[in-house]
């Protein structure tokens, strides 16, 4: 295969006729507000149930019903999740796209439709299966409403019987979406049955695709990384979340709220927490960031225009050096942007927020799995450097259903930094809050309340010296900032080292990326190994400020490529603002994707098989 | 017409905790000689110290201007926090949700709550943090040299000759329409007053908001100004004559009946108001409305306690916190078991 080629997705079907097992892109095409997300989430947890390898995506609208919404699960054997271009199986329910969703599909795809849509009439290349789903459903009850919620059930059982889904999957989904209401339960299984009737008794197969059980889901369980970050935020101890709704971040701390309230009252049915709605942003990072203050673990979720707003705050944060986290669920920017879709377009704009020289510890989590480490270490971080701590995470992986294994329990108590008591002071008489006395760049505090008369101290986002005294002094400015500086060194040293994938001997290829990039960057070193010989070695970033290591994989490769989810090369621009000169000339090669898709694994192995890269494949 | 009992009282040297009022003091103020504010931070030394408060359990929040500098002026043994511009009622909020034992006094002035901070004074107002809520209100920026601020009454003038086309924010008329518990005006020019509505706020729950003119020496001191010390002082009408009388005090003068009304505050004090011209009850709502709507359209400049309910749960009381500051948890109480976390996993699966 020439490397100029465009490279197939891994483990696409080659040939047609063969059955084609347990590689399989659904798509679920409907209108907002329809009912649908539970049938297409008993189809996801049936495939999981089966121990298939899977995960799920919504692409839905900022509107509350009525606009296109598409759900795509992708099962494959070898554990790719990343979304995939090629649908293998459409559902068309939405009348308003349902003609542009089938112009789209590939030769040998298979739709899935309401019977009278005359889809048939469009292509004669891809696998039609009319159904009358409404009718279906109307056999069950004739109340409009209920009817229409059932027809989204009636497709579960006809994809279940064509693909040969386990029934015991199916319904063992379906007790667990509407756990404990039997009705619903009742219901939802006789409209899988029908649905199921339907196809065998009327519909004949001819297409490969197909499924069956493996085993590669034991112990496993799904979950969006919203819920993963707010379990993770629990079992650090936050105490104190303020917050304003903005989508896709709400789901953080509302879910927060719910895990706090089942886990974190005590006997007499007191809280152990606080969670605020805050009037806005600029209020929600304020509590936030006072509570830090006064000892709390404090934090706060929100998205890029939350994050702008948030900007005045986040500054005497840094400066007046207060702990809190802030978890940015990022989306299409800029201004108001795509709402609903995904990106990685605030790292500039989050790692320096806030106007002056200001530089901020970002955390980079990949995975659910992350967002519950980073979640409790967040607070660790924040409190040990004293300065708000970000997570970036992304609509992507905050809102989409992702498989994973369960979480790992804290293996550390927490890290409360340097906090001076009372009885500290009465031992010591006195203390200086931005004295650099450890050498760390990092001061020691007290916390109002402190029971000794040299607790006290003044904090102020306006020129201060050592002891917390207002000063215009030049001298005393440079030396907090280059203490500040300083601080931000340490950082860099206690964070979350990058991971790193090598071939070995090393590969003159390498690929730098972060966040939700991981799967498809994955997907596309397998895909580029196995079908151009391409070996493309990996380093995912953790965390910023950028670890050195990061020079050290550059250093003798010929081509490095650096992933961006947006439009300006952010983390290439950081790359390069960071380490300027000790970056060999010419090696850094940018790749961006940017439409607000969580970005596939052919848009990788695509471009760098495309790179002149001097060698044969 | 003004009248008032002389009562000589002598200062004590040291509080019922032993302490003197120097220990209250704060930094020298850098605020212009004889700036309102000034005497106000005065009046908050004198409240703490004859309220028997212990510094260390007060922390002092505020936001830009000149009147958020003045936390440094008064009680140097307590925890301050200058933050951001209009941004204090945040702040006093985080720190409350962290610290509920935490005794929070926030000074704000007319342009950092009138103007760029209003969403957030109407959102604390609304929520009843526990929170001494000081507007030090002159009508003019100061730091920026002399703007009106949105408290400017209108047709006031400013020293350029300026003159203010726009109607005032009525901050106390707010407060009582959001549901504030504690409202208050006054002068910084009649500290028997003040030190008494300050001492009444240290014994309420809820948010407590002094209203307080404070005049601007260098910016708005002029004729023509609303807000001077000679307008005021030529315009004061206290609606009552106020006296705090702590819980531990029994109220020994008796007054004839009809002559004054005891209002008990959260903490078992009281406020003895006696009567002056009318008998006003601060605690109606809609009296206190009519009152004020009364004194913004005849540019009457009332002082004294508005409005006050003693007893309306704080925002801290509806969020049902343990009665151990969240700060203050230790891990065992933060962080649940491993089995919790097995229990929500196996719930995922």
């Amino acid at each position: 295969m020439s490397n100029s080629s465009a490279l197939a997705e891994a483990a696409s079907p080659e040939v047609r006729e063969r059955p084609i097992v347990n590689d399989l892109t659904i798509q679920v095409a409907t209108v907002n507000g329809s009912g649908s997300q539970s049938s297409n989430l008993v189809l996801l947890r049936s495939l999981f149930r089966m121990g298939i390898p899977v995960g799920g995506k919504n692409l839905f609208p900022s509107n509350i019903a009525g606009l296109p919404t598409w759900f795509t699960i992708r099962a494959n054997r070898d554990g790719w999740v990343a979304r995939r271009r090629r649908v293998d199986y459409l559902v068309a329910l939405n009348p308003q796209t349902a003609a542009r969703d089938v112009r789209g599909l590939e030769p040998g795809a298979v739709v899935v439709y309401q019977a009278g849509m005359r889809l048939e009439r469009q292509r004669d290349d891809l696998v039609f299966y009319p159904a009358p789903l409404q009718d279906l459903a109307g056999e069950i009850t004739r109340e409009v409403r209920l009817r229409k919620l059932l027809a989204n059930m009636v497709y579960v059982g006809v994809l279940g019987e064509l693909l040969s889904i386990a029934p015991e999957a199916v319904d063992a989904s379906i007790a667990a979406q509407f756990r404990g209401k039997k009705t619903a339960i009742a219901l939802n299984h006789r409209a899988v049955r029908i649905g199921a009737r339907y196809v065998r008794e009327n519909l004949r197969k001819r297409d490969p695709h197909t499924v069956a059980p493996m085993d590669r889901n034991e112990g496993k369980i799904l979950i969006d990384g919203n819920a993963a970050a707010a379990l993770g935020a629990m079992f650090g101890g936050a105490s104190v979340a303020t917050w304003y709704p903005i989508t896709p971040s709400s789901s953080l701390v509302e879910q927060l709220e719910k895990f706090l309230r089942r886990h974190r009252r005590e006997e007499d049915g007191k809280s152990t927490f606080a969670v605020v709605q805050a009037e806005d942003e600029l209020a929600a990072v304020g509590m936030a960031l006072a509570a830090g203050w006064a000892g709390a673990r404090a934090m706060t979720a929100t998205s890029g225009p939350g994050i702008s707003l948030m900007s005045e705050f986040v500054g005497l944060g840094y400066y007046a050096e207060i702990p809190a986290v802030i978890w940015n669920i990022q989306r299409v920017g800029p201004s108001t942007g795509l709402p609903t879709r995904t990106a990685q377009g605030d790292v500039l704009s989050t790692y320096a927020l806030s106007h002056g020289d200001t530089r901020h510890v970002c955390l980079l989590p990949a995975s659910t799995a992350e967002c519950f480490e980073f979640g409790w270490r967040a607070f660790d971080y924040a409190e040990r450097l004293q300065t708000p701590v970000f997570v970036l995470s992304d609509l992507d992986l905050g809102m989409n259903i992702w498989a994973t294994d369960p979480f790992q329990y804290p293996d550390r108590p927490m890290d409360r930094g340097k906090v001076l008591t009372a009885e500290d002071l009465r031992r010591t008489g006195s203390f200086q809050r931005y004295a650099d006395v450890d050498g760390d760049g990092i001061p020691w505090r007290t916390l109002p309340g402190t029971d000794h008369p040299a607790a006290a101290y003044f904090t102020r986002g306006s020129g201060h010296d050592e002891s917390a005294e207002y000063t215009e002094s030049e001298e005393a400015y440079v030396r907090v900032m280059e203490r500040l500086a300083r601080k931000f060194e340490t950082a860099r040293s206690i964070l979350p080292e990058p991971v790193i994938h090598a071939a070995d001997p090393p590969s003159e290829i390498g690929i730098i990326g972060f966040g939700t990039s991981d799967p498809a960057i994955e997907e596309a070193r397998v895909t580029l190994r196995e079908q151009a010989g391409i070996e493309v070695d990996y380093l995912r970033l953790r965390a910023l400020p950028l670890s050195p290591r990061v020079l050290d994989f550059v250093a003798g490769r010929r081509t490095v490529v650096v992933m961006d989810q947006n439009r300006d090369a952010q983390l290439l621009q950081l790359l390069r603002a960071e380490f300027g000169d000790r970056l060999p000339a010419g090696v850094l090669k940018s790749l961006r994707h940017f439409n607000g898709l969580p970005l596939d694994a052919r848009t990788v192995s695509d471009f760098i098989a495309a790179m002149d890269l001097g060698v044969g494949a | 017409m003004r009248k008032r009992t002389a009562r000589v009282r002598r200062r004590p040297r040291a509080n019922r905790l032993g302490l003197s009022a120097r220990d209250y003091r704060g930094k020298p103020s850098t605020l212009c000689k004889g700036c309102g504010h000034d005497a106000i931070s005065s009046q908050l030394i004198r409240a703490f110290f004859e309220s028997d408060i212990r510094p260390h359990q007060v922390a002092k929040l505020s936001g830009i201007g000149c009147s958020s500098k003045t936390p440094a002026y008064f009680l140097g043994q307590s925890h301050g926090f200058n933050s951001v511009h209009g941004r204090m009622p945040s702040v006093a909020t985080g720190a409350m949700l962290a610290n509920r034992k935490l005794i929070a006094v926030g000074v704000s002035g007319d342009g950092d709550t009138a103007s760029i901070g209003i969403g957030q004074f109407v959102h604390l107002v609304r929520r009843n943090v526990p929170l001494i809520y000081i507007v030090e209100n002159n009508g003019v920026y100061g730091l920026t040299k002399g703007q009106f601020s949105a408290t400017a009454d209108e047709n006031a003038k400013l020293r350029s000759g300026e003159v203010n086309r726009l109607p005032n924010i009525d901050l106390c008329g707010m407060a009582v329409e959001l549901g504030a518990t504690y409202v208050a005006r006054s002068f910084a020019g009649d500290p028997k007053q003040l030190v008494a509505l300050l001492r009444g706020a240290l014994a309420h729950s809820g948010t407590a908001v002094l209203d307080i003119l404070s005049p601007c020496v260098t910016f708005n001191n002029h004729p023509g100004s609303t807000k001077s010390y000679t307008w005021g002082k030529d315009n004061e009408e206290p609606i009552h004559l106020l006296d705090f009388v702590p819980e531990f005090e029994q109220i020994e003068v008796e007054y004839e009946e009809g002559q004054s009304r005891d209002v008990q505050l959260h903490d078992g004090s009281w406020i003895r108001l006696r009567k002056l011209d009318q008998d006003y009850d601060p605690t109606n709502r809609r009296a206190a409305r009519e009152l004020m709507l009364d004194a913004q359209e005849n540019n009457r400049f009332l002082t004294g306690l508005l409005y006050v309910d003693p007893d309306k749960p704080t925002f801290l009381d509806t969020l049902e916190m343990t009665d151990t500051p969240l700060a203050h948890l230790e891990e065992s109480r933060l962080r649940p078991p491993p089995e919790a976390l097995d229990r929500i996993v196996a719930s995922y699966q």
